[in-house]
């Protein structure tokens, strides 16, 4: 069993707090909370359920609905390969094939460092410049499955 | 910005910002102006650092005050970005990279010269175009919803008035809300995100009644393939708040709410900013333009839920639920957002309002068909030479929407369908490119309009592989909550993958038809209704496809790979190795330079590095 911290504590309160006003805020501090964190963790649910007075069931319920919201910690790299029609139609599936065989996860999986998520997108809108792959919100255009063990290294050497 | 309080005010705001607008365009005391594509597209080009770069070189140059540098949104020519437009001259460069800068700079500039290298050249004339009306691309454009994208700094409220902001607003607010309602209705504005409901009658239905009531703005653009939204709200997010506003005037709501999809943080950035500085300016909030009608914009941001697109899961989802779908009827306008009337109007539609109110409804209806009024974005993509992002007047045809501005199909392939309205969708073949593109006529030949993703598809992709990449989608977007979508499409994503395996039999395609059908009458939403579309069509137009995946256990394309093979073709073969080395799990033998090389069935994993390594084309998809 986890045990949040008292800044945790402190933070998730604040958060909490922000959305007193608003006559349904689950979303938006779930979305904080995501964004702050990398994952919402049952005991945080527990906690949001104490400040909110929603029920943990419905709060996990909207946790894992919602495919930006994660029960567990992603990599300090999450690697979002764009499988949106466009991008799918010009190989993206290769591309993040080659993601997953040089990384030894599969699409959704950490890898045992933590250093990368890998995740497959849905349409990021970038359709432009397909087949696009997003890494903590930069978004590389046009690659190819020849760029992809360059990107990789890239990140390992912390070069980004 | 200074407060706008009355129509006067705002009359002489516009004035002043339409003057400095026009004097930056057009170089008034010899300025000059440079701008920058800032779309998501060319921002993950580098557009924000090469504009970072002008700035610091002009300001070594002393030229900081001679010539200003913005970034704008879109231009919507995407597949040659970034790009970098000069005015006074209009002189419009492509493809820049941040070593060219010196030289625009240098050689523009300073010299007054054009950088030639850095112009579009036309693929079929071979001649470099100067200007952005000039090119193809452009030319059967009309902008509408597009209205100021790519022209203003979208994070500047002073470039949007400029560009007439707000005064549809202003003449709406001189109106009476029925008189509002019907110049929509008179306009025949229809609903951009897919199914072409009427507008004004949506508004009509919300107006009746009394009490609190929201107006929506569904920016939860989910199709694959679709970006016409967000580029929208990345290049002219004011056009959308005064849409909202006129809307809310209408049917008589005090809140707005704009639920964007998190994956689009560039244009919720600039709506936030965009609202922030319309607070400031008093064209939100409370007694606008000294009317007693007060309106909040707020925003919510999705979390990765494609049904969150379907107007009542959406608004679920503000609600903070899981974002499925209710039971309609009640209809949002009768019971919509917390229990009150509400209209849900996609990012395009409202786009299109400020026009109809401030240049009039008959002008909005002369452009398009008999039925479906004014333009259409489109995000065109795929398989085409110009990917990137038109508005065209309705009844423009496919043909010219693929060719005349999408310039055709790259590599001298042959054009084989173009996929319209995503996974709700279907495809359009060759029998149909003379098809004027409206609401009705692309229902009529089996596809639909959809929110406006427009995938082309050459001879290399396989439309059974197609069908399965949408079912996949709809299948993990499916919510569960109604069991023809959720299991219906588990059925049918399970058969496509036998048939794409080489294991189907003729009864399964019976059996496919017969879920299509099923799915279609007994899902809740629309997500589901339409799932089987993208199969029904492909199977209606290219049944011979699938009959060679079952029957022959060939796919033509030869994309699916249970399904194919790669071979070296021993007399091209240079016996250089290079194959061998990409090769992955090692499936390639040989001996250089004596034996040509071989690629073992049974350990090849078809990754396609070796076809793509040979420098003589010796291996080959079979």
């Amino acid at each position: 069993m986890l045990h949040l911290s008292e800044a945790a504590v402190v933070q998730i309160t604040e958060i909490c707090d922000r959305y007193l006003d608003e006559p349904t805020p689950l979303m938006m501090i779930l979305s904080d909370i995501q964004k702050e964190y990398g994952y919402i963790p049952l005991e945080v649910q527990e906690l949001v359920s104490q400040k909110t007075g929603i029920s943990v069931a419905e709060i996990y319920g909207v946790v894992t609905f919602y495919s930006f919201f994660s029960l567990n910690p992603k990599g300090k790299y999450v690697i979002g390969c764009c499988l949106g029609t466009a991008c799918y139609v010009k190989g993206a599936q290769q591309v993040i094939d080659k993601f997953s065989e040089l990384l030894g996860v599969k699409p959704g999986e950490t890898t045992e460092d933590g250093l990368f998520t890998l995740d497959a997108l849905r349409c990021i809108g970038a359709c432009g410049i397909a087949p696009a792959v997003s890494i903590n919100g930069k978004v590389y255009p046009k690659l190819s499955v020849s760029d992809v063990p360059g990107i990789i290294e890239s990140y390992r050497e912390g070069a980004v | 910005m200074e407060k706008i309080r009355t129509f006067e005010e705002l009359e002489n705001a516009s004035a002043s910002c339409i003057k400095c607008l026009s004097d930056k365009l057009a170089g008034f005391e010899g300025k000059r102006a440079i701008v920058l594509c800032g779309g998501t597209g060319c921002i993950s080009s580098h557009s924000t650092e090469i504009m970072e770069e002008f700035k610091k070189q002009l300001e070594e140059k002393g030229l900081e005050n001679e010539v200003s540098v913005n970034q704008v949104g879109c231009f919507g020519f995407c597949s040659q970005g970034p790009f970098v437009k000069i005015y006074p001259e209009d002189t419009l460069y492509r493809l820049v990279k941040i070593e060219d800068v010196s030289e625009i700079v240098e050689t523009d500039i300073v010299g007054k010269e054009v950088v030639s290298r850095l112009l579009y050249v036309d693929p079929k004339t071979g001649e470099k175009v100067t200007k952005q009306e000039d090119i193809n691309f452009y030319k059967k454009q009309r902008r509408i919803a597009l209205h100021a994208c790519g022209q203003i700094n979208p994070e500047d409220i002073h470039e949007a008035l400029g560009a007439g902001a707000f005064k549809g607003l202003a003449r709406a607010l001189k109106m009476t809300r029925e008189e509002v309602v019907n110049e929509v209705l008179n306009s025949g504005l229809r609903g951009r995100g897919g199914a072409g409901f009427p507008t004004g009658r949506k508004w009509m239905f919300a107006m009746n009644g009394d009490g609190d009531k929201y107006v929506v703005c569904n920016g939860d653009e989910g199709d694959p393939g679709a970006f016409m939204d967000r580029s929208i709200l990345e290049g002219n997010p004011l056009g959308v708040i005064e849409g909202m506003v006129i809307a809310g005037y209408a049917i008589g709501a005090q809140n707005g709410y704009f639920y964007v999809r998190a994956e689009y943080p560039i244009a919720v950035n600039r709506l936030k900013i965009a609202i922030k500085q319309a607070e400031e300016a008093g064209l939100l909030g409370d007694n606008i333009l000294g009317t007693d009608f007060s309106f909040r914009v707020h925003i919510r941001l999705g979390a990765g839920a494609f049904v969150c697109g379907e107007e009542t899961a959406l608004l679920n989802s503000i609600q903070g639920q899981r974002g499925m779908p209710r039971p309609r009827p009640p209809f949002p306008a009768v019971k919509g957002l917390w229990d009150r009337p509400t209209i849900v109007n996609n990012v395009e539609t409202l786009a299109c309002v400020p026009f109809i109110l401030r240049e009039g409804a008959e002008e909005f209806a002369k452009c398009g068909t008999e039925k479906s009024k004014g333009t259409k974005v489109f995000a065109l993509g795929g398989k085409v030479n110009n990917v990137g992002l038109v508005e065209v007047p309705m009844g423009t045809t496919l043909k010219e929407l693929i060719y005349d501005i999408g310039g055709g199909i790259p590599n001298g392939k042959k054009f084989k369908a173009i996929q319209t309205g995503g996974p709700s969708g279907g495809c359009l073949t060759e029998e149909d490119l003379d098809a004027e593109i409206d609401f009705d006529n692309l229902v009529a030949r089996g596809s639909m309009m959809g929110s406006g993703g427009a995938i082309v598809m050459d001879e290399d992709n396989c439309m059974v592989d197609v069908a399965k990449f949408y079912m996949e989608f709809i299948c993990d977007e499916s919510c569960g909550k109604c069991s023809p979508c959720r299991i219906g499409t588990r059925r049918m994503l399970e058969i496509l993958t036998k048939i794409t395996d080489g294991k189907a039999t003729m009864d399964d395609l019976t059996q496919l038809e017969e879920i299509s059908k099923t799915i279609k009458d007994g899902s809740l939403c629309a997500l589901g209704q339409t799932a089987a579309n993208p199969v029904i069509s492909t199977l209606t137009h290219f049944k011979d496809e699938y009959i060679a995946h079952i029957v022959d256990k060939k796919c033509p394309a030869k994309v699916c790979k249970n399904l194919m093979q790669y071979k070296i073709n021993p007399d091209i073969c240079k016996k250089c190795s290079l194959c061998a080395k990409q090769c992955p799990v090692g499936a390639i033998t040989g001996v250089v330079g004596k034996e040509a090389f071989v690629i073992d069935p049974q350990k090849c994993i078809k990754c396609g590095m070796c076809m793509s390594s040979c420098k003589f084309k010796a291996i080959s998809k079979e």
